[in-house]
């Protein structure tokens, strides 16, 4: 550390005095460990004590882990220095081992057992729309089944002149599609209901993922069994672990873009998701997606299964549930910065989130930086998919004083995403699902940022 | 390959040598445009196809009485959903429910507060029957007879008040079956399609748009840590960190946690605290103190000094049984392997540490 150019030394210091927190310094102390990023707000000699003993610790999460001064410029690295592992060392490849950050997380005490339970996709840490497969959040009724494809079987019946039984063979064979589409949980946000509960914007967003899927149309399926054109006027899913979890679909949805998927991400399904074979519903509450489908059933009315009579069920303020509600409404949510984050430094920030619709593209996405009082439109990155994320930018300079961080959505066909007001004047707060209401993130004076929700 | 089909081929001018080519998949399906996978028999349905609907679509010929559904339910459901249906902490079964809410078919309790249960939520008894039949027991799924699906059933039913203790359910009677809130859904609303409109629209204000910024609603400090250290779930990396969070920790440990505590033993075999977890035997076990069953600890204590101590623990893991704790019985558990059985015994005579 003695390294250090005196004249960023005294920059530095000057720093100090001028701003709380420490600010983002230039190369070699850019990469800040919690304790040095303390260390920086506390005193210099502070700050060159935490990052020695860091080094010499070898605590993880920084370059100064590695001994920053060992390792920046003039110094080689020892990464440069030496031969590294060949080729298959790793048959199927895992995330840099720096990346132990980025995992699926439960709430704790949501659920009781993590065989009926959701686990949360750790949004903060992703970029683009494309949810990275092995951290797709999960939902299970009846725990995970290992499904032997070459034993699973999907049995179209009901209304069908040719009841069939297709393997993962026989379906692998029809036309094939692939689309980019998300899938968020009906009870995504829910928790948020009534008042702030989580932390994060993993668990008040996280039952949302975005994925290329490949598979083959349900209408194709449909066709080749001969459906019922004329009282075939709903499906139902049913998969094949132990829950044998059913959904009721509307024929129109059905045949309209409704997936038969083994594909996801360019790979076969994840377990966690399905594998080999599950339903995607574009745009309507994940549970509609069926995974582990093993049966397709044609009929003339609604099922009323248990995931539509006991669950998935919204609670109205005047103790009435609506039923059969199915699509994702307009949303959107700032993942960078969000909930639990602690910003370094003032100046340039980039606010970063995601937006969708199920009932089709996102057309506008509008940011507020001072709780909703003023309003500016971000800059949408392409592709903009229907029913699928679509990611927003907007720059902002942080001058250091508090801040109420939203963002709201439009989509094609006009609906605005509303403010938890609106929301609750309708539908109280006991719906548990489709909780769509703008997200505010408080960054503090001293950078931290943190759930609230306004008056 | 139907003959017809080839009929229709070699009338049509076909070559010869596609229909012999062609002939060779004998179980494609006939009138389907890519004819691909088989044809499904009666038999294969029947197994497969057990939806049943309010309209009586599946309904299973046979009966059960709420009476022998009372023993199948004390042996089979009570350890989670309790023994009157109060749950612990699972789906509750019984409760909300009024004489006059039969009446009316709304669960008044839904419009007042907080009681949710399978008795003052669902509107038909078909949907209760079915997804016994499809999901319950679940550790166990798919193993009750029809007849024990109606017993049980019609004891759930007579949980909730909704038939006498003597009541049997059948084929002929469960459509007419009158549940508390079978008016009290409704589809009218705007998200059962993509054409619905929506019910809620928000507004399109640029400028001075709230008068005052007032937060209702923000994390109280206990929670803070409540999910874990949040500066162990931010990459550390750009221009933000994960807060640290220690500082607002509670300093106790859940009973259920401490099962994650568990060694991990260096030799081969199951690692106890996976087997836990991935069995489930955390949804009703704690290492220190007693939930739905005894702690992992007394049963250690209770059982370390029987010459045949670590056989009897996998006998009982793997059957199940009641009596011996009280009258909860614990539900067989016909997923647990020997290995995986015989891992946890040792670890539970160890101490269950």
């Amino acid at each position: 550390m003695s390294r250090v150019n005196p004249k960023q030394r005294k920059r530095a210091m000057k720093n100090q005095k001028t701003f709380s927190p420490g600010r983002i310094l230039p190369a070699p102390e850019h990469h800040l460990t919690a304790e040095s990023v303390a260390a920086v707000g506390q005193s210099r000699r502070g700050f060159m004590r935490a990052a020695a003993g860091a080094a010499v610790a070898g605590v993880s999460g920084g370059a100064l882990a590695q001994g920053a001064g060992k390792t920046d410029p003039p110094h080689i690295a020892p990464w440069t220095r030496s031969l590294g592992p060949g080729v298959v060392t790793n048959g199927y490849g895992m995330p840099s081992k720096f990346e132990a950050a980025v995992q699926r997380r439960e709430s704790p005490g949501l659920t009781r057992t993590s065989q009926s339970s959701v686990s949360f996709t750790p949004l903060q840490n992703l970029f683009g729309i494309i949810t990275p497969s092995g951290v797709h959040f999960e939902r299970h009724h009846s725990g995970m089944p290992e499904v032997d494809p070459a034993q699973h079987r999907l049995m179209i019946n009901g209304l069908v002149r040719r009841p069939l039984i297709l393997t993962m063979d026989d379906i692998m064979r029809f036309p094939s599609v692939s689309r980019i589409h998300f899938i968020e949980c009906g009870a995504n946000t829910g928790m948020e209901w009534g008042n702030v509960a989580v932390p994060t914007v993993q668990y008040t967003h996280g039952m949302l993922a975005c994925s290329e899927f490949t598979g083959v149309l349900l209408s194709t399926l449909l066709e080749e069994a001969g459906y019922d054109r004329k009282n075939g006027k709903f499906i139902l899913a049913e998969g094949a672990d132990g829950s044998a979890l059913t959904r009721t679909v509307p024929m129109e949805m059905a045949l309209n873009d409704v997936m038969v998927v083994y594909g996801q991400n360019g790979e076969m399904l994840r377990p966690e998701n399905g594998y080999p074979l599950r339903l995607v519903v574009p745009g309507v509450q994940g549970v509609s997606s069926v995974k582990w489908l093993r049966r397709i059933e044609v009929g003339d009315k609604p099922w009323n299964a248990r995931e539509e009579s006991l669950h998935y069920i919204d609670l109205m303020p005047d103790g009435r549930h609506r039923q059969y509600s199915s699509v994702q409404e307009v949303k959107s949510v700032i993942t960078a910065p969000s909930g639990g984050q602690k910003l370094l430094d003032k100046g340039f920030y980039e606010i970063s989130g995601l937006a969708w619709s199920g009932r089709g593209r996102i057309k506008r996405v509008d940011v507020s930086t001072d709780g909703g009082r003023s309003w500016r439109t971000a800059k949408l990155q392409e592709p903009v998919l229907t029913k699928a994320l679509t990611r927003f930018r907007i720059d902002w300079n942080w001058d250091g004083s508090p801040a109420f961080l939203q963002s709201r959505a439009v989509d094609e066909t006009g609906h605005v995403q509303p403010t938890f007001g609106a929301l609750r004047a309708v539908r109280g707060t006991r719906s548990i699902y489709h909780n769509n209401a703008i997200q505010t993130w408080n960054v503090q004076a001293n950078g931290e940022v943190w759930n609230v929700q306004l008056a | 390959m139907s003959s017809s089909r080839k009929a229709r081929w070699a009338a049509a001018g076909g070559v010869i040598s596609i229909v012999l080519a062609t002939s060779v998949l004998a179980q494609t399906v006939e009138g389907g445009r890519f004819g691909f996978g088989r044809v499904a028999t009666p038999q294969e349905i029947a197994g497969w196809d057990i939806d049943v609907r309010p309209d009586g679509h599946g309904v299973r010929k046979g009966k059960g009485d709420a009476r022998r559904g009372q023993e199948i339910y004390d042996a089979q459901c009570a350890s989670c959903h309790g023994t009157f249906g109060e749950s612990n902490n699972y789906m509750v079964i019984a409760g909300g429910v009024t004489k006059e809410d039969l009446k009316t078919g709304r669960a008044a309790s839904l419009k007042a507060g907080e009681v949710r249960t399978v008795g003052n939520k669902l509107n038909y008894a078909t949907t209760l029957w079915d997804y016994i039949n499809r999901a319950m027991p679940w550790t166990n799924p798919q193993s009750l007879s029809v007849e024990d699906v109606y017993a049980v059933t019609a004891y759930v039913l007579h949980l909730n008040e909704i038939v006498p203790e003597d009541f049997e359910l059948s084929d002929q009677n469960i459509l007419k079956v009158q549940m508390p809130n079978r008016n009290g859904m409704t589809t009218e609303h705007g998200m059962r399609s993509v054409a619905g409109k929506p019910d809620v629209q928000g507004s399109l204000c640029m400028k001075d748009c709230v008068k005052e910024v007032k937060v209702a609603s923000e994390l109280p400090t206990f929670a803070r840590n409540a999910h874990g250290n949040l500066a162990e779930q931010k990459r550390p990396l750009g221009p933000m960190r994960g807060i640290d969070t220690t500082r607002y920790e509670q300093g106790k440990a859940g009973a259920v946690k401490v099962a994650a505590a568990a060694p991990a033993t260096a030799a081969a075999g199951p690692n106890p605290a996976d087997v836990l977890k991935a069995r489930a035997c955390t949804a009703c076990h704690a290492v220190a103190s007693k939930v739905v069953g005894p702690s992992f600890q007394e049963i250690g204590t209770k059982y370390a000094s029987r010459g045949d101590a670590a056989a009897y623990l996998v006998e009982k893991m793997k059957s199940g049984g009641v009596g011996a704790w009280g009258q909860i019985p614990m539900p067989a558990q016909p997923a647990l392997t020997d290995a995986e059985a015989q891992a946890v015994a040792k670890w539970i005579l160890g101490g269950a540490k």
